[in-house]
């Protein structure tokens, strides 16, 4: 099947097997690696990306469903080396520490920052329950995404 | 390579639905896709997730229907669906997290219609009906009815859940929900209750008392139900209506739980519930 569409703002398209998984598709075909795998079964949230604004586990979207959507994976968030408030606040507090979970983690916690306001501590516990860490605790991701929402001063987009 | 229709509108979904019998229809997969590569590819996909008639929320005087292709997010948005269905709402924010909320559908829900499927026990306490449609027929089924075993459904080879149709509760309703599971994000529930109790004049009118991962399928207890109709609540009544929960409630066990547990649990939740009512 030919899928169009557009990752990190640049136009794709390629032909496929369309009931492959996004997330190898992003992987093998695209040369996108820094969406990982954890455990392939929507468990761990290492694989999410933003589909059309949305968190997402791409383990579990064929690419068939991609057709004509817009992604977001971790490579489209920092401009070069230029990080994000959230990327950069995840290094300063420790919150990334192997880091197979962190571009899910920054992926998620950037689409919570966009579109919820006055991010609490419990709150950010709630939304980030999907993206498992076997190092950090949480302790220090929380803290370090409660330090860049309050930085975004609460501006959501939504 | 495996076929994958993407129908634009629902008409069209239904007759490839009809030429494609053998074929699969997919939702959010977030059933579906779990561990896929263990799997070969389906000969044929009908996706079903993005059909604009088959999302979102409808409320009438005499109903609420929600589009079997509306993801979790969406409910959980919907201010009706938190006025007129706190249980079914609390039930949604429940399941998985935010990324299998944005994916995952009722309709899913109901076509897998496993014992552990956590808006199952609510429909059945809000008396729900499944519409299915096939090219030339539409029909609705009672949920209690639709799930006939084990992940087993009365779904046509040529039918789609299009929507669940919810009465909306009598004045007077009081409506419960409680999951037991190991924690409170993403985890399958061990057990799981839901009721509705329509009260007048101090006495139980009404009563629908649903319980999921007791059985092969999510169900009623319907002698707890004939026990509470027509009484007015009181502690000795939670007593009684536990005692029925025990005796009839034969729940099994396996990696999650043990069957002593499950059935403690069930009978605390149904008594709770009633306790709530004093
Ligand atoms: C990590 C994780 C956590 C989860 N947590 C929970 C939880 O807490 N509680 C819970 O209840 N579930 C949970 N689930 C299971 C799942 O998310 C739900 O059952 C969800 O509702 C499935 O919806 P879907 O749209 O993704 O279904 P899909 O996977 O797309 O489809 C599921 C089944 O329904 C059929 N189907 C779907 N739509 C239709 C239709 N319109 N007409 C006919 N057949 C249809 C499909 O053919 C398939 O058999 C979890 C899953 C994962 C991966
Ligand atoms: S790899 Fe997708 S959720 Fe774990
Ligand atoms: S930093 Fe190692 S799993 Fe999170």
């Amino acid at each position: 099947m030919k899928i169009r569409m557009q990752v990190n703002g640049a136009a794709r398209e390629l032909e496929t097997e369309p009931m492959r998984r996004l997330l190898d598709v992003l992987r093998e075909d695209c040369g996108l690696t820094g969406t990982k795998e954890g455990c392939g079964e929507g468990e761990c949230g290492a694989c999410t990306v933003l589909i059309d604004g949305k968190p997402v586990n791409s383990c579990l979207v064929p690419v068939g469903q991609v057709h004509e959507a817009e992604l977001l994976t971790v490579e489209g968030l920092s401009d070069g080396e230029l990080l994000t408030d959230v990327q950069r606040a995840l290094v300063e507090h420790g919150g990334a520490q192997c880091g197979i979970c962190t571009p899910g983690i920054a992926v998620t916690a950037e689409s919570l920052i966009r579109r919820e306001k006055n991010l609490d501590h419990a709150r950010i516990r709630e939304l980030l329950a999907g993206n498992l860490c076997r190092c950090t605790g949480y302790q220090r991701v929380v803290e370090a995404v409660a330090e860049a929402a309050a930085k975004r001063g609460g501006a959501g987009d939504e | 390579m495996s076929e994958f229709l993407s129908p634009r509108t629902l008409a069209e979904a239904l007759k490839l639905r009809s030429a494609h019998p053998d074929f699969t229809v997919l939702s959010g997969g977030t059933d579906l896709m779990v561990r896929a590569t263990e799997r070969d590819y389906p000969v044929g996909t009908i996706d079903v997730f993005s059909l604009k008639e088959m999302r979102g929320v409808c409320e009438s005087d005499a109903a609420l229907s929600i589009g079997a292709s509306t993801p979790y997010a969406d409910l959980l948005r919907s201010d009706v669906v938190l006025t007129m269905l706190p249980n079914l709402h609390a039930a949604i924010r429940e399941i998985g997290a935010v990324q299998i909320q944005e994916r995952g559908t009722i309709g899913g829900n109901i076509g897998t219609s496993s014992p552990v499927g956590d808006t199952l026990p609510c429909l059945l306490a809000l008396d729900a009906e499944v519409e299915l449609r096939s090219q030339n027929n539409t029909r609705r089924v009672a949920y209690s009815d639709f799930c006939t075993g084990y992940r087993k459904t009365q779904l046509g080879a040529d039918e789609l859940i299009t929507a669940i149709h919810i009465p909306r509760p009598a004045k007077g309703t009081r409506l419960f929900w409680r999951k037991i599971g190991t924690r409170r994000a993403q985890a399958i529930s061990k057990v799981m209750g839901a009721a509705s109790f329509r009260i007048e004049e101090g006495v139980v009118s009404h009563a629908r008392i649903a319980l999921g991962a007791v059985a092969d399928r999510p169900r009623r207890v319907e002698a707890a139900e004939q026990r509470i109709q027509g009484e007015k609540p009181s502690e000795r009544l939670a007593t009684e209506v536990a005692a029925i929960v025990r005796s009839d409630v034969k729940p099994i066990d396996d990696v999650r739980s043990t069957a002593s547990y499950r059935l403690d649990v069930a009978v605390n939740i149904v008594r709770r519930f009633v306790l709530e009512l004093v």
